[in-house]
């Protein structure tokens, strides 16, 4: 076992456990543990968006694809990126000034209607969900790379820690463990950048002129084209990208941490900063690691890439930076799963428990409890998974979530802020279809059925040619809410539409 | 319901406000914004997977080995960061407009 690295991780641990016992003084209300009594700053939710955001697959990731693939590996980080300004122009605003504690309140203060709560809570869950397995099984196999532990104990920790955090801290101990991540993480990254960026003498023309004969792709490497071949696939790939974050609930419900729209809105810009710096020095991270630990020393760690980072960190500061770049992805970790867990057990506690079986009586003591439940059965359930999914290639539940959150999540967001004749047989429809198009979609392509035995979960021929859904799923989700609320009797609430358009662009009724 | 619980706000005062003067210049200054810009970030996003690959022109050379394919990647971010800075300029008019509408409502009814 690597000591550095075991004493860091141990620091971490301790670190967080502090901030958790520090927020659990706070929780004692409802609010105070969905949404960290809606005060956190602009600048504190933008580094916690950040946090949230910029996962293992981010970080351990993208550092892979970029050095296996080179260009085409960039593509996530760009969409990631420009993903936000559809949360900036579209979506964070509104939201701030709809909802309260979830996803779902954002839909109902539009449609108060329990099945279409239900269904928004139930995607919740679901997203939630997909998402929180795929961190965990690399979790598992990241900690049993970097320290040696079984991947069993590895989960269990993980999955042990973000059931604390959010049991005891809520929204509060959830973000400051994310704020601190973020720090970690860009911290981490500069550092690598700076020394990767001083081996090429500090020359952008000098790197790309080195990378064009550093890999065993040549000049393909520098160029588009080495894994998305298929025009309409790498279409569909953007689209889920760039359009999957506006839907995802784990980021949606950072929004309820702020006071107001304005506030909403500079955490937005807070956050764009940060997340755009660090996905630009994932071409240092990418670049660094094909340069100076090599395609073969890579693949052969993990066959995905994912060792990439931590390798360059050891190639270039030998343990030390080894163990601290290890740290910096298992902080990554924690602070991503536990805002899924927070996200998952809001669902099942504010909208199921409260809104819909109490219909909205249940006491402030009785809701925080049923949250904390919630947090425990989410967290039990995800790690159960997690544990059968060992032997799966999960990358497909990353894009899986991603593809439901923009086919199954976005339409309905967008046409309850902006259509006036949007009704509840539209928004049934959208997330109905959106979800199921988008798992259906899944389930048939390539990540899931490949001819070559090993490379997917099932031998077998795809019957859905492209690796992810999005080029059909999205669309299918706008269409559905379309036509449901055309070819629907229902005639469109003309009044409670008049409501939500003066909610969402004056913040009128917010907080009240 | 806590937001049921609104002292003095009914349906009516919505549709007042909504026809107000001030929620409707809100309305379309927001519009005359967002609209445009929103539909030129989704074609310049777009136009980097459309280009690299349908066609090889940013295959060809920017500067030494860098091709223009990493220099349109990176002017991504620069439109991110960019729009962003915009945005923010341009909404400090809208919170201006949403504020008058917020205190035309307490002084009108």
């Amino acid at each position: 076992m690597n000591i550095a690295a075991f004493t860091m991780f141990l620091g971490i641990v301790f670190v967080t456990l502090i901030i958790t016992y520090y927020a659990s003084k706070k929780t004692n209300n409802a609010s105070e543990f969905y949404t960290a009594g809606g005060g956190l700053t602009g600048w504190q939710n933008g580094m916690a968006i950040a946090g949230d955001y910029m996962s293992a697959a981010s970080f351990l990731g993208i550092a892979g694809a970029v050095a296996l693939t080179g260009f085409d590996g960039f593509f996530y980080s760009i969409g990631f990126l420009v993903a936000y300004l559809v949360v900036l122009y579209l979506v964070a605003e509104p939201m701030r000034n709809l909802g309260k504690y979830t996803f779902a309140d954002m839909i109902a203060a539009r449609f108060d209607a329990n099945k279409i709560r239900g269904f928004a809570a139930m995607n919740t869950v679901a997203i939630s969900i997909f998402y929180m397995i795929a961190q965990l099984v690399g979790a598992g196999a990241l900690i049993k790379l970097l320290l040696g532990l079984e991947y069993t104990t590895s989960v269990l920790i993980v999955g042990i820690l973000m059931t604390v955090y959010v049991i005891f801290g809520g929204m509060h101990a959830t973000s400051w463990v994310q704020i601190v991540k973020a720090v970690l993480l860009m911290g981490g990254t500069l550092l690598i950048s700076i020394i990767v960026f001083a081996k090429f003498n500090f020359s952008i023309t000098g790197m790309f002129a080195h990378m064009k004969d550093a890999t065993p792709l040549k000049e393909a490497f520098l160029n588009p084209g080495v894994k998305y071949k298929d025009g309409l696939d790498t279409i569909s790939l953007n689209m889920g990208l760039v359009l999957g974050t506006a839907g995802l609930p784990h980021i949606l419900v950072r929004f309820f941490t702020v006071k107001d729209a304005k506030t909403a809105r500079s955490s937005v810009v807070y956050a764009t900063w940060i997340i755009g710096i660090f996905y630009v020095m994932t071409i240092f991270l990418g670049f660094g690691a094909a340069a100076f630990v090599g395609t073969a020393d890579i693949t052969a760690a993990n066959a995905a890439g994912n060792m990439a980072a931590p390798l360059l960190a050891k190639a270039l500061g030998g343990n030390m930076l080894f163990a601290f770049v290890s740290a910096v992805a298992f902080a990554t970790i924690l602070a991503v799963v536990a805002g899924l867990v927070l996200t998952a057990a809001s669902a099942f506690a504010h909208d199921f428990y409260n809104e819909i079986l109490c219909k909205g009586k249940a006491s402030e003591g009785q809701q925080v409890k049923m949250a904390r439940y919630a947090a425990i059965g989410v967290s039990v359930l995800s790690i159960i998974l997690a544990l059968f999914a060992q032997s799966l290639n999960v990358a497909f539940l990353v894009s899986l979530a991603f593809a439901v959150a923009a086919s199954a999540n976005l339409p309905v967001i967008l046409y309850t802020i902006y259509w006036k004749r949007f009704n509840t047989t539209g928004a049934i429809w959208a997330m109905a279809v959106g979800l199921i198009s988008a798992v259906g979609l899944v389930l048939i392509s390539p990540n899931v059925f490949s001819p070559e035995a090993g490379k997917a979960i099932f031998v077998g021929n795809p019957l859905f040619p492209y690796t992810t859904p999005g080029i059909v799923s999205i669309p299918l989700g706008f269409l559905a809410g379309y036509l449901g609320t055309i070819f629907s009797s229902q005639k469109a609430d003309v009044k409670k539409y008049e409501e939500v358009l003066v909610k969402t662009n004056t913040g009128i009724g917010l907080g009240q | 319901m806590e937001a049921r619980k609104m002292r003095d706000i009914n349906e009516s005062d919505y549709s007042k406000i909504v026809q107000s003067q001030t929620f409707q210049e809100l309305l379309s200054a927001k519009k005359k914004f967002i609209v445009p810009v929103t539909i030129f970030f989704f074609c310049f996003y777009f136009a980097l997977p459309i280009l690299t690959s349908y066609t090889n022109v940013l295959n060809n050379t920017f500067i030494g080995s860098i091709t223009w394919a990493w220099v349109f990647a990176f002017l991504q971010f620069v439109m991110t960061w960019g729009l962003c800075m915009l945005y923010s300029r341009k909404a400090a008019r809208f919170d201006e407009l949403a504020e008058k509408v917020v205190q035309e409502r307490g002084k009108g009814s």
